[in-house]
């Protein structure tokens, strides 16, 4: 195994019953950012990552952007992107669901990211191909999220940190509010780890698929999660179980269809499909239960993990042709082909019959039109319960091709409370005494609801520096 | 579509980053691999002696080992590019020298040394051989004994380098559904540009991942050393040889004549070159590189520094009695070097050059190949 270079030096003689300044609960990007904050105010930080080095960094090992407002002078970036529309877009996403001093605390801080990530050693790309339309509003790392995790890493290690691998905080002593000490299991031993501040930056629950199962039953068994299998939410459910308010929609999570061969942990990116759009989608039953031409693929990306979810068996097929095969990005599994219909359906465990009658009814329902994938076209079904309204081709040219789908879940909306300096709220409202919060824990203050790329990673950057700049002020005194 | 098995791993793991392209801006690699959605095997040929070796797509890879994908970018094309390099080897009967490389290149060296020397030894005279001549090396092997012996060595090595590189470039470019863009004046100028200032050997910007994850510079360094130590003793040659022919100037030069002073600070590139890059060889993290091969690396950086230090000795021996023997030692030792050039690690450059020139014309004139 390849150990980061940080892993030995950060961890080799570190005496974690000596008092810390600050104790950061996470290892990702929010978290390095309220680390590398505070270790610029001089004091002692350290970082316990509750996952083994190679998978340090939770889900921001899988990301690849974040998105600012910026003037337009950004190197790698295209075009302005004001403030105002980058708030426009999020109420959009978000219908609403959103703090708004908390939004716009984020996107006005947002400005200064590419400079401040920039002076970590964090470097920027322009957009990946075919990721050009986010090019306004996003900037790309280097290397995706674990070249940037890297750079942010060396700089906390450089700046004095303390990082701690395979740390899980298995426990929280909050008196009054107050955070006293984190209870820590490292090297199948128990540490207390004292703290004059604790900031929480360990993200979402995803993982854990008895808590998904407190929303989903049985169904979550079949959900795939894209990221590691360390995100717990356990220190988010020690908080919430302390008194602190809950902030966003605990049944909800962002999922998105993926191949259903992908792992059950941590397929990241490259498990996704972006077939949808051009055939057609049906359950197990070899039946359509949604229309796949509703709107441009981005803004549907984040519905078809839902949609599938609620199918049964949680498993869902794209049935395409061999007209579309190469109108989308390549997958990492490859397509199951087959010369009829009928075979595919065998191929893939479809009854035949079920599958071919779908077939012959959306293709009877297609009507003329000029297809066009980069607009909505004028493509669309004619007279079926559920309508494909737009990129509607009839599936007739052999070789077919299939693509089995499961849900695949990104993240979870459920958080904690924050006021403006990044404090977490008790359930009266009241901020807490010495207790932050910074990135996925928090991320339902800003993204009730909803998905805007890269907008994870600006609410990590953001609140974590708030985070560490604040715990360390406190600290101090 | 791919054959081998290092071809097989190297397909996988290219349909794999296909789908990720999170690595795009490290190197040249990601940007050809998004051109094609399928990867024969030609194309992974191509793909692997494209790749740079600068280590940065494996610390920033998501699904690196202990990833169950298994995703080790790095390695995988080293293995393949060398595998390439036995498959393009002329004549054919010859590409088992890759294998053990080391031990093949020290026997051809130490032959070639052996050579040299008892036919010294066997053909002067001991009071002309042990003799001072003032520099005069011609006074022991007469110009033209030496232009027929290395002569023949450079037209056989180049001879060898031209039918690998046709045949290599007749592959990598007659992909069965594929396009393949012309290659022309202004796409050559780009790869020598490319290949000259080594702008895929620094990781998108930080530089190379080899020895820790930091990434640094110095790989580039010492290589730059080791290439342009290289060019600039070959400029020496053609200059005397120039002043020879063209101007019936023979050798010897002083010492400020422009032959001499090309070869003195090419020679101090390749001493210092090849020792960095061996020092930096031993400290690699033995994950980013084909560890069955590094013989071949040591063999080729061996034999470079032995050239330069051997003809250092000489020009500062030159008016003394060692001269013979140390020219024996040093004629020897560059045969050998010659000689084994078509079957070492010198010919990453032939196919790393024409790899970007490949690169270059689908940078200008496609954006998809298939």
């Amino acid at each position: 195994m390849r150990v980061p270079d940080s892993e030995n030096d950060m961890t080799t003689g570190v005496d974690l019953s000596e008092p810390f300044d600050v104790v950061v609960a996470g290892g990702g990007n929010a978290a390095l950012c309220a680390a590398i904050s505070a270790a610029r105010a001089n004091v002692r930080v350290v970082v316990l990552e509750g996952a083994p080095a190679f998978y340090r960094g939770g889900n921001t090992r899988h990301t690849r952007n974040l998105r600012c407002a910026h003037d337009g002078s950004a190197p790698t970036m295209t075009g302005p992107y004001e403030e105002d529309e980058f708030l426009e877009d999020l109420h959009r996403v978000t219908s609403g669901q959103t703090n708004e001093a908390l939004a716009k605390l984020t996107i006005a801080r947002s400005t200064e990211l590419l400079g401040w990530m920039g002076g970590q050693g964090v470097r920027f790309q322009p957009p990946l191909g075919g990721t050009l339309s986010l090019g306004k509003t996003n900037a790309f790392f280097l290397g995706g999220g674990r070249g940037a995790l890297n750079a942010l890493y060396r700089q906390a290690e450089a700046l004095g940190v303390t990082a701690i691998y395979a740390a899980p905080v298995v426990g929280l002593t909050i008196e009054n509010g107050f955070f006293v000490s984190a209870t820590v299991k490292h090297e199948g031993r128990v540490h207390t780890v004292r703290g004059k501040a604790l900031v929480a930056a360990c993200g979402g629950f995803e993982s854990n698929i008895e808590w998904l199962k407190e929303y989903w039953g049985a169904a979550a068994d079949n959900f795939l999660i894209r990221g590691t299998p360390y995100n717990r939410g356990e220190v988010l459910r020690m908080l919430l179980d302390a008194g602190i308010a809950p902030v966003g929609d605990p049944t909800q999570c962002h999922a998105v269809a993926i191949d259903a061969r992908a792992p059950k942990f941590d397929g990241g990116i490259a498990t996704r499909l972006d077939s949808v759009v051009f055939g057609i989608v049906v359950n197990a039953e070899g039946k359509r239960f949604y229309d796949e031409g509703e709107d441009t693929w981005p803004k549907r990306y984040a519905i078809w993990g839902r949609l599938i979810a609620q199918q049964p068996g949680q498993i869902a097929y794209s049935i395409i042709d061999s007209r579309s095969i190469r109108l989308f990005m390549p997958s990492i599994f490859p397509a199951v082909e087959a010369t009829s219909i009928g075979e595919l359906a065998a191929k893939l465990g479809l009854d035949p019959a079920a599958l071919e009658a779908t077939v012959s009814e959306f293709n009877a329902a297609v009507q003329p039109g000029t297809f066009d994938h980069t607009v909505l076209d004028d493509c669309r079904t004619e007279g079926l319960a559920i309508p494909k309204s737009h990129w509607a081709r009839r599936i007739e040219e052999p070789p077919f091709y299939g693509y089995p789908l499961r849900p695949g879940i990104t993240f979870t909306y459920l958080g904690v409370r924050v006021n403006e300096q990044a404090r977490m709220l008790l359930k009266d409202g009241r901020p807490t005494g010495n207790m932050y919060a910074a990135g996925e824990i928090m991320a339902g203050n800003v993204l009730g609801k909803g998905y805007l790329a890269g907008i994870g990673m600006t609410i990590g950057a953001v609140f974590g520096r708030i985070a560490g700049e604040g715990a360390a002020v406190h600290a101090r005194n | 579509m791919p054959v081998t098995d290092a071809q097989r791993e190297a397909g996988r793991l290219m349909t794999i980053c296909n789908a990720c392209r999170y690595c795009e801006g490290l190197c040249a690699v990601f940007p050809a691999m998004e051109m094609r959605r399928t990867f024969a095997a030609g194309d992974l040929d191509y793909l692997a002696n494209l790749c740079h070796q600068c280590g940065a797509c494996l610390p920033d890879c998501q699904y690196a080992p202990p990833h169950q994908f298994d995703v080790n970018v790095p390695a995988a094309l080293a293995r393949l590019r060398n595998e390439t390099y036995a498959t393009y080897a002329w004549p054919r009967f010859l590409a088992g020298a890759f294998a053990r490389n080391g031990l093949v290149v020290a026997c051809v060296a130490a032959a070639s040394l052996a050579a040299f020397v008892i036919g010294f030894v066997a053909m002067q005279d001991p009071a002309v051989l042990f003799g001072r001549h003032a520099g005069d090396f011609y006074a022991l092997m007469p110009h033209r004994t030496m232009v027929a012996i290395f002569g023949a060595v450079s037209l056989y090595a180049l001879l060898a380098f031209l039918i690998s590189m046709w045949c290599f470039w007749r592959d990598i470019n007659m992909v069965e559904g594929k396009r393949a863009p012309r290659a022309g004046i202004a796409t050559f100028l780009t790869a020598v540009r490319d290949a000259g200032t080594l702008h895929y050997l620094d990781g998108g910007g930080g530089g190379c991942t080899s020895e820790t994850d930091t990434p640094s510079a110095r790989r580039r360094v010492y290589h730059h050393f080791t290439f342009y130590g290289f060019l600039l003793c070959f400029a020496a040659t053609c200059v005397a040889t120039v002043y020879h022919y063209g101007f019936d100037w023979p050798a010897p030069y002083p010492i400020l004549s422009l032959p001499v002073l090309l070869g003195i600070a090419g020679g101090i590139g390749l001493l210092i070159g090849p020792v960095g890059l061996l020092i930096l060889s031993r400290r690699r993290d033995p994950m980013l590189t084909d560890r069955t091969r590094r013989g071949m690396d040591t063999a080729f950086l061996v034999m470079l520094f032995l050239t330069s230090l051997t003809g250092f000795a000489l020009m500062i021996l030159r008016d003394t009695a060692a001269m013979g023997l140390l020219l024996a030692v040093h004629l020897g030792i560059v045969f050998g070097l010659f000689l084994s050039l078509p079957y070492g690690k010198f010919v990453h450059a032939l196919y790393r050059f024409l790899a970007l020139v490949k690169y270059a014309g689908e940078r200008r004139h496609a954006r998809f190949l298939d």
